[in-house]
């Protein structure tokens, strides 16, 4: 399969630039996820990928070879549309056998193949129905069966899960997992859904405002996320992040906030000293956040409950630190009464800091 | 006490009936002034000219005294050359008019369906000619073909080819050519509404599956425009049975018999011939036949419904 390289990428709409310079190398075999909030240019990237947009400046390679130039049939590539764009006047069979019909393929060929795929997704007792008799998340799977059995390199989904119910989505999402682990080809999938990034990726892009924020594995980047909003976007419940001063005592750095005075340990105790601006924003996902009534007042936080959120084995408790909104998720078996002061020992590897200027992490 | 408060009981429950009754009533009262201008405007004439179908009526005479001959007017019209001619003429006049109409209205659709600057501007000029009183279209087709100082033959012969008798030996095709031109748009504009509001993606994932232009308008766009095509070449269809001041203004139904459609027919055969029941019942011909088209539509549409309907229930029980 091609390796795809998006260079220097850039779309204007008239005068509005809505892509700013997208870098992007994508290798053999990956499924990489574009994600980022509504508007961010994930589905224009996808659709310049397609052809179904102009490049207004900037090149495509795909396999070494400019594309920028060709029709999307030239292209070698299937899609998934967000609403399906199946062909309402053709029954599920038809829908998934067009390509190869426009192909001029032998017909044992192709009934073998749309037998072959309606098998795969689960539709071999619908081939005979119109799309409008099918439900939502059938549609769904005519749509991924019709990308499947064209047989392309490249695989482009914008979005196909965002039409379904919670429950159908999170099944759609484990399915999807599985076949693209079975069949191997470039996938570059779009959603604003941080879960979806996380679950299916091998390598997720973080974009926001046109621009690239940072891509990596889902692990590297949430562990080590490069600026505020990387850290802010992916994770749930999200990242807490309280304003705070660096002070050096006793040589030893310190983040000093409204209420809270954390020591800082190990690389991270240094990279703060070495920071030439003191003012920060201290980062700490709420499951890096532990009750412990004996934890020193330097390792820990102190916060006021104000709300639980039982949501099963785990809760979620919404608190105060000063003026400051702090999420802690916690085991359900420990009992929490409202209102109550706590301390929660902070876990010293879950420690980010971001220039407050800049958002950009300090590390 | 008590029999007092039941009885304004009964009372308010038997002023709540009435209220109601009149309430239910309201719709009626407000469509019977129009029902009554109807019935005396369309079905008095309807039943009249049913009626005066069966008789030999001359003009000079009142229905009353006119003889019953029976269905002898309808029998009798099948062995007139003349009525079977005019049928034919109006027949293929339908049948091209409505077919170039078609072609070339939706083949104008295809190609103005775009987003370029002054499309909208084009689209506008392009719906002019509908808008042109059918008389006024009617003369200026006759100025324009006129065998001398019409505009066509002298074009014709400025560019040194030979002249053409329009209005003389290719009557019948000037006159579609100038029913074509006058409404062509009526299918532009219709065909043009239809793909508009295509699905968007659908066409997208037709490119990407690799269909050329052709095949997206062949396998696509058309099959998605038909029920509106059907509709609007119905329409079309029934208008064109149904014409007559154009062809009056161009060429009165001549040369001979080759332009005289239905409805010139059947005034002429009132008033030169004076057969007011053979007139009547050719009428009635044309109106059968257009009560035909006019159902037939309607059952079209009501199939979609249907259909879409039943689609749409089948799609429910599987969620
Ligand atoms: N046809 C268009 N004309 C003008 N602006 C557009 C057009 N399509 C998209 N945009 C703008 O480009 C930006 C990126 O859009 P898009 O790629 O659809 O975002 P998303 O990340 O939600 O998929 C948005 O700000 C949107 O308003
Ligand atoms: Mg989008």
């Amino acid at each position: 399969m091609p390796t795809i390289h998006l260079d220097n990428l850039i779309k204007r709409y008239g005068e509005v630039e809505v892509l700013h310079g997208i870098e992007l190398e994508i290798a053999d075999n990956e499924f990489t996820v574009l994600v980022g909030p509504s508007g961010c240019g994930k589905s224009t990237t996808l659709r310049m990928i397609a052809g179904l947009e102009s490049v207004s400046d900037g090149e495509i390679w795909v396999g070494g070879e400019p594309v920028s130039h060709l029709e999307p049939k030239e292209r070698d590539l299937a899609m998934v549309f967000q609403d399906y764009a199946l062909y309402p006047h053709m029954n599920v069979a038809q829908n998934i056998s067009f390509a190869l019909r426009l192909q001029r393929r032998p017909k044992p060929e192709i009934d073998k193949k749309v037998r072959e795929v309606a098998e795969v997704v689960g539709l071999t007792e619908f081939l005979h129905r119109k799309p409008g008799a099918l439900s939502g998340g059938q549609r769904q799977r005519v749509a991924m069966a019709r990308a499947l059995a064209k047989d392309s390199g490249i695989f482009l989904f914008d979005e196909p899960l965002s039409n379904l119910d919670a429950k159908l989505r999170g099944q759609m999402r484990a399915e999807l997992a599985l076949m693209s682990q079975r069949v191997q080809k470039n996938m570059i999938y779009v959603t604003h859904d941080q879960i979806e990034a996380m679950t299916l990726a091998d390598r997720i892009v973080v974009m926001h405002g046109g621009y690239i924020q940072q891509q990596g594995t889902p692990e590297a980047l949430f562990k080590r996320p490069v600026n505020k909003f990387v850290a802010g976007f992916l994770g749930s419940p999200p990242m807490n992040f309280l304003n705070g001063e660096i002070e050096d005592r006793d040589g030893r750095a310190f983040v000093v906030g409204n209420g809270f005075a954390l020591a800082l340990e190990g690389e991270i105790a240094a990279a703060a000293k070495a920071h030439s601006r003191r003012s920060i924003t201290l980062g700490v996902r709420p499951s890096d956040l532990r009750h412990d009534a004996d934890a020193s007042p330097d390792v820990a936080l102190s916060l006021d409950v104000m709300v639980s959120e039982y949501v099963g084995a785990q809760s979620v408790l919404l608190c105060k630190c000063g003026d400051e909104k702090v999420m802690v998720e916690l085991n359900s078996e420990n009992r929490i009464a409202l209102g109550q002061t706590l301390s929660f020992a902070v876990n010293p590897r879950g420690v980010h800091l971001f220039d407050r200027e800049t958002e950009a992490a300090i590390h | 006490m008590v029999d007092m408060a039941l009885s304004s009981a009964a009372e308010r429950a038997a002023k709540r009936r009435k209220a109601q009754r009149l309430n239910r009533l309201t719709p009626y009262m407000f469509m019977a002034p129009a029902a009554v201008i109807m019935a005396i405007a369309l079905l008095y004439p309807l039943a009249y000219m049913i009626w005066g179908s069966f008789r030999a009526w001359d003009p000079s005479q009142t229905i009353g005294e006119a003889e019953f001959v029976g269905l002898k007017n309808y029998v009798t019209l099948w062995d007139d050359p003349n009525f079977r001619e005019s049928l034919s003429v109006t027949l293929r006049f339908a049948f091209f008019v409505v077919t170039f109409e078609l072609v070339i209205g939706v083949g104008l659709a295809l190609l103005l369906d775009r987003n370029i600057r002054g499309m909208s501007m084009l689209r506008t000029l392009f719906i002019l000619p509908m808008m042109i009183a059918p008389v006024v279209v009617g003369l200026m087709w006759r100025y324009m073909y006129h065998p001398t100082v019409g505009t066509f033959n002298r074009t014709l012969e400025g560019l040194g080819l030979p002249t053409v008798d329009w209005l003389g030996q290719h009557a019948l095709m000037s006159v579609i050519i100038a029913d074509i031109w006058q409404w062509t748009p009526f299918i532009f504009i219709l065909s043009l509404a239809a793909l508009q509001s295509l699905p968007r993606s659908a066409l997208e994932a037709a490119k990407i599956d690799g269909a050329t232009t052709w095949q997206q308008i062949w396998y696509i766009k058309l099959p998605l425009m038909m029920p509106v095509l059907i509709v609007t070449g119905l329409l079309r269809l029934i208008d064109a049975f149904k014409v007559l001041e154009v062809i009056l203004v161009m060429t009165e139904g001549g040369p001979g018999l080759s332009t005289e459609i239905l409805a010139l027919r059947i005034s002429r055969t009132a008033t030169e011939f004076r057969e007011l029941g053979v007139a009547a019942a050719m009428s009635n011909y044309l109106l059968l036949l257009l009560l035909a088209l006019t159902l037939g539509m309607f059952a079209f549409t009501r199939w979609q419904e249907v259909r879409a309907a039943k689609v749409r229930i089948s799609a429910e029980e599987d969620t």
